[in-house]
């Protein structure tokens, strides 16, 4: 991703310009701080190397190697341990580098912590958060998932994917503080890319509350993640021609249905925007809630725009996420039905 | 744990009050196991059953060891380390019936078992998925103690002898072990792994051997044996609390029974399960206790009819206790329904 500085903050003294990675160490920081139940467990996490992305870079030096714990290469126990310190009283932060490596982590996720509150009648809750990462195509289709549709598909687990450093720093905090687990998910194409301003105190996003980022009348993009930003830069290009309304969800569950309603009533068109694959993604889902709310309303079918149904590919010819002319040339055509 | 014991690994044979606790346990754990089946059979019973025969002088053993500070993972073969936990028979019975008296009011099952305040953390339905549970929980103990004064805690995870195969067991030896965590692997080795023998699946079935190399202390006990199972989980368990680390205890049994309640057994080799049946634990204990003179012929006859009448009690409980109100059905996903979808 290109370099793209976000604006979302007041403006004021105690605030700086923060890159994704920053804004992740600064909430760790704050929660390690605030409450001495709060652990994060994960590969190459402690000091000196603070990380791959160094988004924990000089917590075990503060914090120490107790509750700043490198593992080994164990995803299972990574999340399996983060559960049982969970049901033992902690609130353990999982750090998972790439979201694929989910997979070996998946029984402890979804067998475990999704289902304990629940299973034992309400007597337990697993406040854990898992970070993980999409990766990028670079390394090919095992670095480079976007599988948020399969947590979206666990009840009990909460789904948080941030756009910008302010977002994922007040969310991270929410997330620790959270009595649900949640699944927390980064991009590392913006890891480094995405700036902005950011309070360096503690401060709290609610998980659940999407944000109209940009106003507009004709077309509304659903958007969340990096796909937040390739939205954005079409409604930019669009400017002046087409109207754009862009809504980042921030947080997948829950899923903030009413802020799209009420920009969909307005629009009467609607796009829904993201990195993972179209068919059973995201977007069905909110495709289908904003048709049974708006039918008969609608100028034109909610559309979407996902990646195609095929392991990430690796040349950069074959890439099939939504770019900004696609996403451009999908506006255009839902702005000329209706 | 809130038993009422505590664990005294320097006495060679418990006091005379656990003694008979632990032969009681056996005696329930083995007719709730066979009134299980029989409502079961009856179509009564609408739940997957785990009998615990052949494991009840472990899980006794276990209930002494364990103090009421001590905290427990399980697996869906339960009822035993449930009953080991203190947790009353009737609260486990009305969870198999799925009622609001049960455990998790229903919601959970026969394989979800949880009695925080007992030390029953959770049960899994996923075989070897305790294991990693149980290395954070153990991380919490550890902590804990690094920060109070209050006596340091051991966490036991039970499971059985297929777990052993499965991968994220593996972890969870090296790292109890890394961590030095205060956590007693109590493997109970019951010779199958569902319709699988042992030597069937594993090259090198000595699992005390193979989880020595992970740098803990590991060994094997006659596990048919409920006293000298007591002495070496006893100290396993000190040997947590005091800050010596993890152990891995084999304890060595024979599934005396089905794998579930009410699956055919009949591969079982019939030599090896009447040999194993010799040393059936329940009938093995009570020669044991006359013999040495624990217990009278009399106080046996009244800690077998208490047993009954827990039994019976315990059914009678979960039969009249109600289902959970339908409007259950949402509650408990998340800590709060609000915002999340219905369907
Ligand atoms: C991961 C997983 N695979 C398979 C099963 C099905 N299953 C239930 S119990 C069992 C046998 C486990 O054997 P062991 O660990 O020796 O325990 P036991 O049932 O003998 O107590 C199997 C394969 C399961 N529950 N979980």
């Amino acid at each position: 991703m290109t370099s793209t500085e976000v604006t979302n903050t007041q403006g004021a003294a105690d605030e700086k310009k923060m890159s994704i990675v920053a804004a992740l160490n600064s909430a760790l920081d704050i929660a390690l701080t605030i409450d001495e139940k709060v652990l994060i467990m994960g590969e190459d996490i402690a000091d000196p190397i603070g990380g791959v992305m160094k988004a924990t870079k000089g917590l075990s030096d503060k914090h120490g190697v107790d509750r700043v714990r490198a593992t080994p290469i164990v995803e299972q126990t990574i999340v399996g341990s983060a559960v049982g310190a969970a049901l033992g009283g902690y609130r353990p932060v999982a750090e998972i580098m790439f979201m694929d490596f989910l997979c070996q982590a998946m029984d402890q996720i979804v067998n475990h912590a999704a289902k304990t509150r629940y299973m034992s009648g309400g007597h337990s809750s697993t406040p854990i958060v898992v970070r993980a990462m999409i990766g990028s195509s670079n390394f090919g289709a095992q670095h480079s998932q976007a599988l948020e549709g399969w947590f979206m598909h666990t009840p009990g687990l909460k789904v948080v994917m941030p756009s910008n450093p302010y977002d994922v720093k007040g969310l991270l905090l929410s997330a620790i503080f959270d009595d649900d687990p949640v699944v927390f998910i980064e991009n590392m194409s913006m890891s480094y890319s995405v700036t902005g301003m950011v309070p360096t105190g503690d401060y709290r996003i609610p998980i659940g509350e999407a944000a109209v980022v940009r106003e507009g009348s004709d077309v509304t993009l659903i958007t969340y993640g990096a796909e937040v930003h390739t939205s954005l830069a079409a409604a930019e290009a669009l400017a002046g021609d087409i109207d754009v309304e862009v809504i980042d969800l921030r947080s997948l569950v829950p899923l903030d249905i009413s802020t799209c309603l009420r920009s969909v009533q307005k629009t009467k068109r609607a796009i829904v925007v993201h990195g993972s694959t179209q068919f059973c993604g995201p977007g069905a889902e909110i495709a289908i809630q904003l048709t049974d709310a708006l039918w008969g309303e609608l100028a034109a079918p909610v559309a979407r725009l996902g990646a195609s149904y095929t392991p990430v590919p690796f040349a950069a010819e074959l890439q099939s996420i939504p770019t900004e002319t696609s996403v451009i040339a999908a506006v255009q055509v839902l702005a000329e039905q209706g | 744990m809130q038993n009422g014991h505590t664990g005294s690994p320097e006495l060679t044979v418990p006091a005379i009050e656990d003694l008979e606790w632990m032969y009681s346990l056996m005696l329930e754990a083995k007719g709730a196991d066979e009134a299980a089946a029989a409502e079961a059979r009856q179509g009564k019973l609408q739940a997957a059953l785990y009998p615990v025969r052949g494991l009840e002088g472990v899980c006794a053993a276990l209930g002494v060891a364990m103090t009421d500070d001590d905290q427990m993972i399980s697996s869906y073969r339960n009822l035993g380390d449930a009953l080991a936990c203190g947790i009353p028979l009737r609260t486990i019975i009305a969870e198999a019936y799925g009622r609001l008296g049960g455990t998790s009011k229903g919601k959970g099952g026969t394989m979800h078992l949880t009695d925080n305040e007992r030390g029953l953390i959770t049960t899994t339905g996923v075989v070897g998925s305790g294991l990693p549970m149980a290395v954070g929980l153990a991380l919490a103990a550890q902590l804990d103690s690094s920060r109070s004064e209050n006596a340091a805690r051991a966490i036991v995870v039970t499971f059985g002898d297929g777990a052993t195969s499965i991968g994220s067991a593996h972890e969870s030896f090296n790292l109890a072990a890394l961590w030095n965590l205060p956590l007693v692997f109590v493997c109970q080795n019951n010779q199958w792994g569902e319709h699988t023998a042992i030597d069937a699946y594993a090259a090198n079935p000595n699992l005390a051997e193979r989880v020595r190399s992970y740098g803990m202390h590991a060994e094997a006990v006659d596990g048919f044996d409920p006293m000298a199972t007591w002495r070496t989980l006893s100290s396993a368990l000190d040997r947590a609390r005091s800050g010596g680390g993890p152990s891995f205890i084999e304890c060595k049994t024979y599934r005396l029974t089905g794998h579930s309640g009410l699956s055919d057994y009949s591969y079982v080799p019939s030599d090896d399960l009447s040999a194993a049946l010799e040393r059936d634990p329940g009938p093995t204990m009570r020669r044991w206790l006359l013999e040495n003179g624990y217990v009278s012929e009399a106080r046996v006859s009244e800690l077998e009819t208490a047993a009954e009448n827990t039994i019976s009690e315990a059914f009678a409980f979960a039969q009249s206790s109600p289902p959970p109100d339908p409007s259950e059905l949402l509650d408990d996903v998340y800590a709060s329904k609000e915002g999340f979808p219905v369907r």
